[in-house]
Parts: structure tokens; sequence; C-alpha cells
């Protein structure tokens, strides 16, 4: 990890100007927060890369994948980055939009329950949104079943959360235009919506409610690093709604060959073996070892629900104020 | 108001604080502004959410100053053991980031806390701590410390040659000194908090239980990070100092000048203090409702230490530095816009309050990005944006402060021809060194808790510890982000005793 410090860096960028350029070349990944932290898929990544790149891999971490958006958004054409990893297909309509990016021109087989033939998008990884709840307590079988129930859930809000946002489009591609009364029946479930998911899983480890909005994979976490089998996520009926995570190149990238070998890296082993134990999501890409050992006790569902990134950006202004109006009664 | 005829402080640093704020504050807004293609009103759950934010904030801090103002009276009037410890830890709250002090009071009143466990073992029902109730609760755990803070403050600034003469004359020193204290102090601490609480977002959204509980803070989030509107955003921005506006003006108009004239820093010596049971009933109360949650988020903390990561010691210690900057700079601040006086430190004193962090955090990163790599400068952008973000307290402090000591002291000084940094280093500063000491304590804890700015510009090696400890949360390791929290609240309280206890040495309280 390159420490920066102020004042060499501006003398860095003088010398730069002045030709003195002979250094290995930079690729810059875009990337959300958890990504790069200490406990994300980001080290061990970069280390992999690193190895084979004679280049130096760095992220820019920016919030969540909401954040990402924005952030690239405000930066613009003028963006340093190369690489976009981490938005998701609630987001790469709007992203798409920005004209910021290049076909990633990668042809691989995914182990995604969906057909995948986005020319811009690259999947890395992916899971089911489901709620998570404790090992042993009663546990509904449907969104419906959930809303009828006394069951006491805490979820995410779709205005500044991605799981909120998926749990909003779940609830719509299930229930379509009854997705308002679902809601409205949700109501008295809701203990409370909070910001972002860390604060919503954080209440539901401290028993402020019997559930969570959270990931399929969610489960695994407890098993594999804790060793602790009391959480389980609910199998409903209506089907599972899916996140797929996604990278794409900049068009205005300075490194478009590095880039190109970092989205070809992004589908290998050497990416893929990282993912599920650090971002707890499935890997696009099943690697050649399979899934680490825990995964196959978790919850397949048998239905996957998933709108194309330009039917989640045309409903969810109207998805949103039915969620409003029906949770402000 | 006092009439200076003189100038007696220096007026170039007064000039610069007033232009950072203002870039900051303004000029950050209109960057972002700038940048918006202009479109569309305000909907009907604009409104519904401007409406939801006035009144929680109105109740928040009415119930705040109401419920500080026979706490601070006791603390003014009894001394005890531990007295002095027990007002730096009843600050501690404001100090908290908002996650951690929600957590810790989830501990207490959510539906497994102690208050839960303790209806249902004798028989009662249990309550829900979800709801407006839920949100003015939390605003008045934050802000019960400050209030008490600001309150304290003015009645250790009646000199105790004025007790002396009330207690001369027999009469009730509560209509002679501390009613017209509480007539200067009260309205500018309902103003503070009531401010505070108007740009409130995670607090409301978290307790309020559901979209409710919407503030325009919230919507300027969902605007800048969801819709990428910037137009509302500026939009929403503008409402919010707009509120501010005419909150202030208010406040302004019902307040009075303290009027309590000079002292020789005498201990105050009460012979009036009769139900002592009653003042100290005061005090335990309001240490019960605030410590509790502290010693939960204390014992939550304790496992998570041992699973605490190394990156967060360095985490830690860049945090510790910024806060001492951005302290160094906020008193700096303070001091010199304090110095000089009128209505534009009064102006200057609540804009920042009113502004919307993400709002300067996204306009400073459209003013940088075009020169900068915005993670090259997120340190320095994180001190100066805190400092800012700290002047409207420290001010508070500092101001009155001075402004009596020029009164008392003015024209002494002018007739000695003690002026410039003279004046300031001779007489101002050992005068005002109480408030300096708080001011620059509250500053730097607000800088360690603050979580701001960073998000936007820190890139992999500028992480704080409140980054490092949502970071944390976010990789679902709640126990060690519990730890984080712990040592985020002990390095807060150290640095704000620290200063706070520099500005009192050889000072009698």
């Amino acid at each position: 990890m390159t420490k920066t410090t102020y004042l060499p860096a501006v003398a860095g960028l003088a010398l730069c100007a002045t030709g003195a350029l002979a250094e290995t070349p930079v690729l810059q990944v875009m990337t959300y927060d958890s990504f790069v932290s200490d406990w994300g898929p980001g080290p061990a990544v970069e280390a992999a890369f690193e190895e084979t790149c004679n280049c130096d891999l760095q992220f820019i971490g920016a919030g969540d994948g909401a954040a990402l958006l924005a952030r690239l958004q405000l930066e613009g054409p003028r963006t340093e980055a190369d690489i976009v990893l981490g938005l998701d297909t609630n987001l790469t309509a709007a992203a798409r939009e920005t004209g910021l990016f290049a076909p990633h021109g990668v042809d691989v087989d995914f182990d995604l329950p969906i057909a995948w033939d986005d020319a811009e998008f690259l999947p890395f990884d992916w899971g089911y949104f489901a709620f998570v709840g404790n090992t042993g307590a009663p546990a509904p079988t449907s969104l419906r079943a959930l809303a009828d129930s006394e069951t006491k859930i805490v979820i995410q809000d779709p205005r500044s959360s991605t799981p909120g946002l998926g749990l909003l489009m779940w609830v719509k591609a299930a229930y379509g235009d009854q997705a308002d009364t679902i809601w409205a029946d949700l109501a008295d479930n809701i203990v409370t919506v909070t910001p972002g998911w860390s604060e919503a899983y954080g209440m539901f480890l401290d028993g402020e409610a019997d559930a969570v909005l959270s990931y399929t994979t969610s489960p695994a976490y407890h098993l594999i690093a804790e060793d602790d089998d009391s959480k389980r996520a609910w199998a409903f009926d209506e089907g599972h709604y899916m996140q797929v995570e996604v990278a794409g190149k900049v068009a205005g990238t300075d490194q478009p060959e590095l880039a190109d070998q970092f989205l070809a890296f992004m589908v290998s082993d050497g990416f893929q073996s990282v993912i599920p134990t650090t971002n707890w999501m499935y890997p696009a890409v099943t690697p050649t070892d399979g899934l680490p050992a825990g995964f196959d006790t978790l919850l397949t569902p048998a239905k996957a629900l998933l709108f194309s990134p330009e039917e989640a950006a045309a409903g969810r202004d109207a998805a949103l104020d039915e969620w409003r109006a029906a949770l402000s009664q | 108001m006092a009439r200076r005829a003189f100038a007696i402080a220096p007026r170039w640093p007064c000039a610069a604080a007033v232009v950072l704020v203002l870039i900051l504050t303004i000029g950050t807004l209109g960057a972002v502004a700038f940048r918006a293609e202009w479109s569309g009103g305000l909907s009907s759950a604009d409104w519904a959410a401007i409406r939801f934010t006035v009144l929680q904030a109105l109740a928040s801090a009415l119930i705040s100053v109401v419920l500080a103002i026979p706490v601070a009276r006791a603390l003014a009037r009894r001394q005890f053991p531990g007295r002095q410890v027990l007002i730096t830890l009843l600050g501690a709250p404001f100090l908290l980031p908002v996650i951690v002090a929600v957590l810790g009071l989830l501990a207490v009143f959510g539906r497994e806390g102690l208050l839960n466990t303790l209806l249902v073992a004798v028989g009662l029902s249990p309550i829900s701590i979800f709801g407006f109730h839920g949100v003015v609760l939390a605003h008045v755990f934050f802000n019960l410390p400050l209030a008490i803070r600001l309150i304290l403050q003015g009645w250790l600034s009646i000199p105790a040659e004025r007790f002396r003469l009330a207690a001369t004359l027999d009469v009730s020193v509560t209509g002679l000194l501390e009613i017209p204290m509480l007539r200067s102090v009260l309205p500018s601490a309902f103003l503070v908090i009531f401010l505070i609480c108007l740009t409130s977002f995670a607090v409301a959204l978290t307790l309020g239980g559901g979209p409710r509980a919407t503030t325009v803070e919230l919507a300027i989030y969902q605007a800048l990070r969801f819709d990428f509107d910037l137009n509302r955003a500026a939009l929403l921005a503008c409402i919010q100092f707009f509120i501010c506006v005419i909150a202030a003006v208010f406040a302004w108009r019902v307040s009075a000048l303290g009027t309590m004239g000079a002292g020789l820093d005498r201990v105050v010596q009460r012979w009036d203090l009769s139900r002592a049971w009653l003042d100290y009933l005061m005090i335990a109360a309001s240490a019960l409702f605030l410590l509790v949650p502290l010693g939960m988020i204390v014992l939550r903390g304790l496992p998570g230490l041992l699973e605490l990561p190394a990156s967060v010691w360095p985490a830690a210690l860049r945090s510790v530095v910024v806060a001492i900057g951005s302290s160094a700079l906020c008193v700096t601040m303070a001091l010199s816009l304090a110095l000089r006086g009128g209505a534009m430190v009064a102006v200057i004193g609540v804009l920042p309050l009113a502004a919307s962090g993400l709002v300067v955090g996204t306009g400073a990163f459209l003013i940088v990005f075009p020169f900068i790599r915005p993670a090259d400068v997120a340190l320095p952008v994180t001190m100066l944006v805190n400092a800012t973000l700290a002047l409207p307290f420290a001010l508070r402090a500092i101001a009155p402060a001075v402004a009596q000591c020029t009164v008392d002291f003015g024209r002494l000084g002018a007739s000695l021809n003690l002026t410039g940094w003279a004046w300031v280093r001779l007489v101002v500063i050992p005068r005002v060194r109480r408030p300096l000491g708080f001011a620059a304590g509250l500053a730097a804890a607000l800088s360690m808790g603050d979580l701001g700015v960073i998000t936007l510009f820190a890139g992999q090696s500028e992480e704080t510890l409140p980054l490092a400890m949502y970071r944390l949360m976010g990789a679902y390791r709640m126990e060690a982000a519990a730890g984080a929290a712990l040592i985020l609240l002990a390095l807060s309280l150290a640095l704000f005793w620290i200063c706070d206890r520099g500005g009192r040495v050889n000072a009698d309280m």
C-alpha cells in the first residue's frame, strides 16, 4: 500500500510534467468502500493482479454502489478512474447514460441464474436478497406470509441504500400492481428503516428485530468466519430478487490495454476465488476449486427475479412513491 | 451592544475566517447549484419532509433546553467530589458518531434493551422507541449535554460579586440574576440545537420508524446520491438555509444582552442553597439518562478491542492529527471573529450549522476536483471543513466572554494604549481561557467523530477512525466495530478533557 504525502505528491506531478515518467503504469479502479477495506476483496485482488501485470493497481474508494455512481457523475469525463467496479443492475442504466463507458469485450460463460449479454458492464459477483433471521425462529415462506405475520423486520431505505432499493424492486417484480398492498401490509412488520445496510444488520444482531433484509450469503459469513450457524436466510415462494455487481471500462482511460487486462483478470480464478469469503457473494464465474465449504449449506431460491437495467430505471420513481405512500399511512 | 470607538484587535485574521466560512457554506452551495440544470419545484413529499424536519427540530430543541435548565442550575449551585469528571462525561453523547450513539440508546431503550427487560420483569408491557418520540429522545440525548454546557457557562459567567450583592440586599437570586442571564443564554442555545436537529439525517431516519421520518437532509442525500439531481439538492439546501435564517432572526429578537458587569473572578459562595435533594435528583436523573447508554457502548466495545485489526491504529492517529489541526484552526477563527464582534460574527456563527454536510462535501469536491486529486487533499480538506462546522459552537463559547472582556476592560486597555496582539495576549486570552479550552476540546472531539467530507474524499490510505469503524461494520465485523467505537469514544473524551482542563489551569470553578 503506498502512503500518499501531500507535498511530495505535488512535486511528483511536477516531475511527471517534465517528462521524468519512467515508472510502472498505474491502473486506477474506482470501487465501493467495503471492496477496498482490509476485509474486502481489494488487498488480495491487488496482490494477485500486480503479480502478472507489471503495474500498480490503485483503488479509489467511494461509499457504496450508489455513491460510486454519484462520484463518477461528479467527476465526469475528467475522471482519473480507468475501471469502475461495484455498480449493480439498478444503477447501470444511469451509468450507461453518462456515456463514460466503453464495451468490455470479454466473452466468458457466466455462472449466473440468468442470461447476461451486456456489452458495457461485466459482472464480477452476484447474490440473492433475502431476509436473514435466527435459526429455529418461525420463518415466513413468502413476502405475503411475512406481511400477514407478526414478525418484526428491519429494512434499509431505498433512497439511500442499495439493498433497500433491491427490496423495492423485489416487491415490484413479485407483485407488480399489487406491490402497494404488500407494502401497506408490511408496514406494521417494519420496526424501522435505516440509511444503510450496516445499521440494519447491526440492529438485527442486537435483537431489535426478528430478521433483516440482507443476502442469502449472509449466513455463510457467520458460519465460515465465526463458526456460528445461528443465522439463516428465509426462502420465499415468490422467488428472490438478485443483485448482480458489475464493472465497466471508462472510455477515456489512459491505460486501455491495462484496463482490458484487468477485466479479463476479473473473471479469472485469481479474482473470482477471492470473492466468496471477502465480499460474501457468489462469484460470477465459479473458480476451478469450486465454492468454499459452507456455501453448500446456503439457500438456493427456486426462482430468480431481476429487472433489466432499463426496466429498473424506468420503474424506480413510481415504485418509490408507492413505497413512501404505503409506509407513511 | 457595546460601542467600540477604537479598533482593539487585528483585522485580517477575522477577514480570513469570514472568507473561509463563506466559501465552505455559501460557496459550496454555489458550486453545486452552478453544475445544476434548473428544473422542477417541490413535491408534496418534499413539503411533508420540511414539516417533519421543522417539527422534530422544534420539539427536540425545546425539550433539550427546558430539561437542561434545572440540571445546569444544580451543577452551578453544588460542589461535590467528581463534579468535574461528571461534567466532562455528560458532554460525551454530543461527541459521538451517530450510529454509535444510536446503538447505545437501543441497548437501553430498544426491544431487548435494559428498560424493556426491566418493564417485562415487573410485569409491564414493553415500549417501542421507534417513531417521532424516538427521534426526539435521540436528539435530546445528543443535545442535552450541549444545552447543559451552554447554560452552565451562563451561570458561571455571573460574577461572585453579584451574588454577594444579592445576598446583601437579601433579594432572590432567581429574579435578579438568573432570569436575566437565562434570557441572554437560552435563545442562542435553543437556536444552536434547533439547527443541529434541522440538519439531522441518520438519527431521524433510523429511529423514526419509516419514511414518515424523512428530513430535508435525507432528501438532499437522495438527490445527490441516487438521482444525481444537483438542482434539487441545491434547492433543498437553500430551504434549509432559509429555515435557519428565520430561526436565527427569531432567536436574536427574543434574546437579551447579558449585563452582569465585571467581576474579580472570586469563587462564588452561595448562601441561598436550600433543597439540596432536588438539585442532586436533577443531576442524578440526567446522569442516568446520559451515562447508561454510554456505559452500554463501553460494555459492547470491550470484547471487540481484542479483535481490532492493526489498521485501526494508523486510522486513529490520522483522526487525532486532523482533530488537533481542526481544533487549533477553529479556535483561532473563533477568537479572531469574536475580537471583531458585530452582526457579521453573529451571521457567521450560525451559517455552518444550517449548511448541509453533504452539500458542503459535494461542493468542496467540485471546487477541488479540477485542480487536485481529491484523495491527496482528503485530510486537509476534512480539517478545514471540521473546523468550520465546529465554529458555531466555539464562537458561542468564546464570543460572549470576549465581548464581556472588552466591555469590562476595553476602556482601561485603551487608556493604556494596549492594542493589537498585546491586548489579545495580555488581557483577552487570560480572561477567556476557560471558554477557549472548552471550545478547543469541543472542536477536537467533534472532528474526531465526524464522518462527513472524508467519505467523499478518502482513498485507500486516508482512512480515519470513524471511517474504519464503518468499514468494519460493512464487512459484518460488528464486534470489532464496537471496539473501534469504544476507542473513538475514549479518544474524543480524552481530547475534550485535555483541552477543557488546559483552559482551567489555575482557575477555580
